[in-house]
């Protein structure tokens, strides 16, 4: 029974099933095959004309569907394909009716310009087109079905409702903490003893004119488009940002206790989450790196270690000057001198971020990177910059047995999320 | 799962809406039965405006008024008053602080939008213009104000909220499992104080062309919930509703008061075919009786008016006809994510003040209750998707 509970005398948290989809292909293996040979999702942007945008590149996942279809459609497929994938894994249940709750982290969900365009077409020629003349057309209610597609929850529903999940499923946003958001809510739901299984998923599927134009006027999206592969730059001297990417990654938590019992396949532990929120600015972090550095802390002291007993680090590292800058002076803080030789790599230099999504697209790739005793490199590591002197694991992956590792997942907003994960107690 | 080893208490109310700001107010205006639709925003459309609120009193710097939109300013706001009325203005509570916002988002502007709608069709190259328009129209601060997770960020920013922060998202179901979320990790021990809330902001026409797909605005006269006939609909309110939650020894040790206990909170997803809504208000329903005293309790209702979700609402109050009801949406109108927050608040009024507001309306659904209310039941049930329910009580 002890084996069960961890040292804070709550259940132990085990993944028993994965899924995961990227611009680098559907499927653990595809990806994990990619992501050791240091291969880039990231393409030119052929989905709508990029003139005159500043960026014309993104790791755009288009093999599912060639269709123009809105990005909570396009998030609820990937969603999907990512939890067949998991469930099927973790063997749980049945493929339709999944024993517990679904935290879903989603981009937010607005109208978009195909389907206002739709609406005011509807009118037939007119001047000009004001939202007093897109109501009167709505009351035709030949849009009718708009409606349930852009709600902001309507992505989690029909989930729900595919997978039988249990109780009301519970979407969410912590901008690019997101998908790590959603793990550590089915850490706690697990950890109180609620449930014995929960289902945590990430899905974005939001690259689009508008939102692209938003980050770009942001100043925070890389420029660099000839070559696409070569835009993600984390950690170098020379990265101009981050670059958008669409994908998911769902995880089947379960007490270890029930998994065990059930005779599942233990991938990994969920050991501890970390969070703090930053209150100095709406998009950048605290000069100081206190949150940041009060985040790792406090998911390593979650998990019952200390920084000594990590020995990976999957970076937030997007690329943008102010994120790598600042994670680098975290980790530089909480590991001290060890964090020289600590390795620390970003799978966005090859998937590029995925926003939502990344928090458990990087937390599956960090737990297979803890099963498979390699480390995904940091690509388009050409130049390095002498304010973050780690080892970025440039350029080519390595072998190296991981026991603890850490994933960071900071967004704006001052949202600040980190996990431990772990393989299986011997 | 609410039944854990600790009592969770309210110890801080901020709410503002149509009624006004502030627990006294609102209480007030539904002691007089005070409703104020507004039919010029947007005519023959009704919403329910905000109140006159001075933002200064709690968003002190210009600049964080600037870098928001409406709905954030208004939660902020609100937010803000909850942590007054829970004495909870310190730094070091607020650094251990958790927030759980219910958040929509994608705040528009109205003006760029209608701008590039009317070009388009007179672009030689559609996409391309676009491209061009938004590049040059959009203010990057909207894109702020558009991220759902950026009440939070603000509430984090202006009031030092920093222990946690977590946007729920989902209509009035994100309402719902925000405060169920925030009563579950008090009770297991994962949290000691919560900040729990969200805010809505009806004067988006966006929001009502959203409803306007389905055909959920109500248009000219605002009747009572329970006297929208078949076809049903609602008015959209602004509304901004925050509640401070902990553990009675926190409150207690601290010296904060209790306004009311929260003991549970349920929340629930049907697929809506007939009678599914009437079953999970009951099912929910049952896990509260075996706490209900006769005479004392009274159901808080959240109904939207929207069909069919209020005759199964109605449905299910038929079924208790000795228990009295109080709908609040004709009084503050539907503040979708904000509304149940808002609810368990005026909730927390009622039983803090021992009685309940006069009945509205010629329905029959409610009926007048002189007694001592020491129990509500709040409901909620979604316009389209989501059903919720939770139990106040007075703390003696």
């Amino acid at each position: 029974m002890a084996a069960y509970r961890d040292r804070f005398g709550r259940p132990i948290v085990a993944v028993t099933g994965m899924g995961l989809v990227t611009s680098l292909g559907a499927g653990k293996t595809e990806n994990w095959q990619k992501l050791t040979t240091g291969q880039s999702g990231i393409k030119e942007i052929r989905r709508f004309p990029t003139d005159s945008l500043r960026t014309r590149v993104a790791g755009i996942v288009d093999f599912l569907t060639q269709d123009q279809i809105s990005a909570p459609e396009l998030t609820e497929r990937l969603a999907t394909l990512a939890v067949e994938e998991a469930v099927a894994e973790a063997r749980i249940g049945t493929r339709s009716d999944f024993p517990g709750p679904l935290f879903i982290a989603i981009p937010p969900i607005e109208i978009e310009w195909p389907q206002r365009r739709a609406v005011a077409d509807s009118l037939g020629p007119r001047e000009t087109y004001s939202y007093e003349d897109l109501l009167e057309a709505t009351k035709s209610g030949a849009f009718e079905a708009f409606h349930d597609r852009f709600l902001l929850g309507s992505v989690a529903d029909h989930l729900a409702e595919r997978f039988n999940t249990r109780g009301s499923p519970i979407s969410l946003s912590t901008a690019c903490a997101s998908g790590a958001s959603a793990i550590q809510l089915g850490v706690e739901a697990v950890r109180r003893g609620e449930t014995d299984a929960a289902l945590c998923v990430a899905a974005e599927g939001s690259v689009s004119p508008e939102s692209l134009i938003r980050f770009s006027l942001l100043s925070a999206l890389s420029t660099s488009n000839e070559p696409p592969e070569g835009a993600a730059k984390p950690f170098s001297k020379n990265r101009d940002g981050f670059v958008m990417a669409e994908g998911a990654g769902a995880l089947v938590l379960e007490s270890l206790e029930s998994a065990k019992a059930r005779g599942a396949k233990v991938l990994g532990i969920v050991e501890g989450c970390g969070e703090r929120a930053d209150a100095f600015h709406r998009t950048r972090s605290s000069p100081d790196g206190k949150p940041i550095i009060g985040c790792i802390r406090g998911a390593i002291a979650d998990a019952g270690l200390t920084p000594d007993d990590i020995d990976y680090v999957n970076a937030h590292g997007t690329g943008t000057p102010e994120n790598d800058k600042m994670e680098g002076m975290g980790v530089l803080t909480v590991f001290g001198e060890r964090a020289k030789s600590l390795p620390i790599s970003s799978n966005k230099s090859m998937i590029g971020h995925t926003l939502s999504a990344a928090g458990a697209v990087e937390a599956i790739v960090t737990l297979m990177t803890l099963d498979g005793g390699r480390l995904p490199p940091t690509i388009n590591y050409q130049v390095p910059d002498p304010a973050i002197p780690l080892d970025v694991v440039p350029n080519v992956a390595r072998d190296a047995q991981v026991t603890h590792a850490l994933s960071n997942s900071f967004g704006f907003g001052g949202q600040n999320v980190s996990l431990v994960l772990a393989r299986e107690p011997a | 799962m609410s039944e854990g080893a600790r009592e969770t208490w309210i110890t801080g109310i901020g709410i503002v809406s149509a009624l006004g700001e502030g627990a006294d107010a609102h209480w007030q205006g539904l002691l007089e039965g005070r409703i104020a639709p507004d039919r010029t925003y947007c005519p023959p459309y009704v919403i329910h405006r905000i109140a006159a609120l001075d933002y200064d009193k709690q968003i002190p710097k210009k600049g964080d008024q600037r870098q928001m939109e409406g709905w954030q300013r208004i939660g902020t706001y609100a937010a803000g008053l909850a942590l007054d009325d829970a004495g909870a203005k310190d730094p070091e509570l607020l650094s251990r602080m958790d927030l759980i916002v219910a958040a929509g988002g994608g705040e528009r502007d109205a003006a760029v939008d209608s701008a590039i709608l009317s070009g388009l069709p007179k672009a030689a190259a559609p996409d391309i213009f676009l491209n061009e328009r938004l590049m040059g129209d959009l203010r990057p601060t909207l894109f702020l104000a558009q991220l759902s997770n950026l009440l939070a960020g603000n509430i984090s920013i202006v009031h030092g909220v920093t222990g946690s922060s977590r946007t729920f998202m989902g209509e009035e179901s994100s309402g719902v499992d925000a405060a169920r979320i925030a009563m579950a990790r008090i009770n297991a021990g994962q949290s000691n104080i919560s900040l729990v809330g969200g805010s809505y902001n009806a004067e988006r026409k966006e929001q009502l062309f959203f409803l306007g797909f389905a055909r959920f605005n109500i248009e000219g006269e605002l009747r009572p919930v329970w006297e929208r006939g078949p076809h049903g609909g609602f008015a959209i309110g602004s509304i901004g509703a925050f509640l401070v939650l902990e553990p009675r020894e926190h409150a207690e040790k601290r010296g904060a008061k209790a306004l009311a206990r929260v003991t549970r909170i349920e929340s629930d997803h049907t697929r809506r075919k007939p009678g599914m809504i009437t079953s999970a208000l009951e099912r929910m329903w049952a896990l509260c009786a075996p706490d209900l005293r006769p005479g004392e309790h009274g159901i808080i209702s959240g109904a939207t008016g929207a069909e069919p979700a209020t005759s199964e609402e109605r449905a299910f109050l038929e079924r208790h006809p000795d228990v009295p009801v109080r709908a609040t949406g004709a009084h503050i109108g539907h503040g979708v994510e904000a509304q149940f927050v808002m609810n368990v608040a005026l909730a927390a009024c009622a039983v803090h003040r021992g009685r309940l507001f006069p009945p509205l309306g010629q329905s029959g659904v409610e009926r007048p209750f002189e007694g001592t209310l020491r129990q509500a039941v709040v409901t909620s049930v979604g316009h389209w998707r989501g059903e919720g329910l939770a139990l106040v009580e007075a703390v003696d």
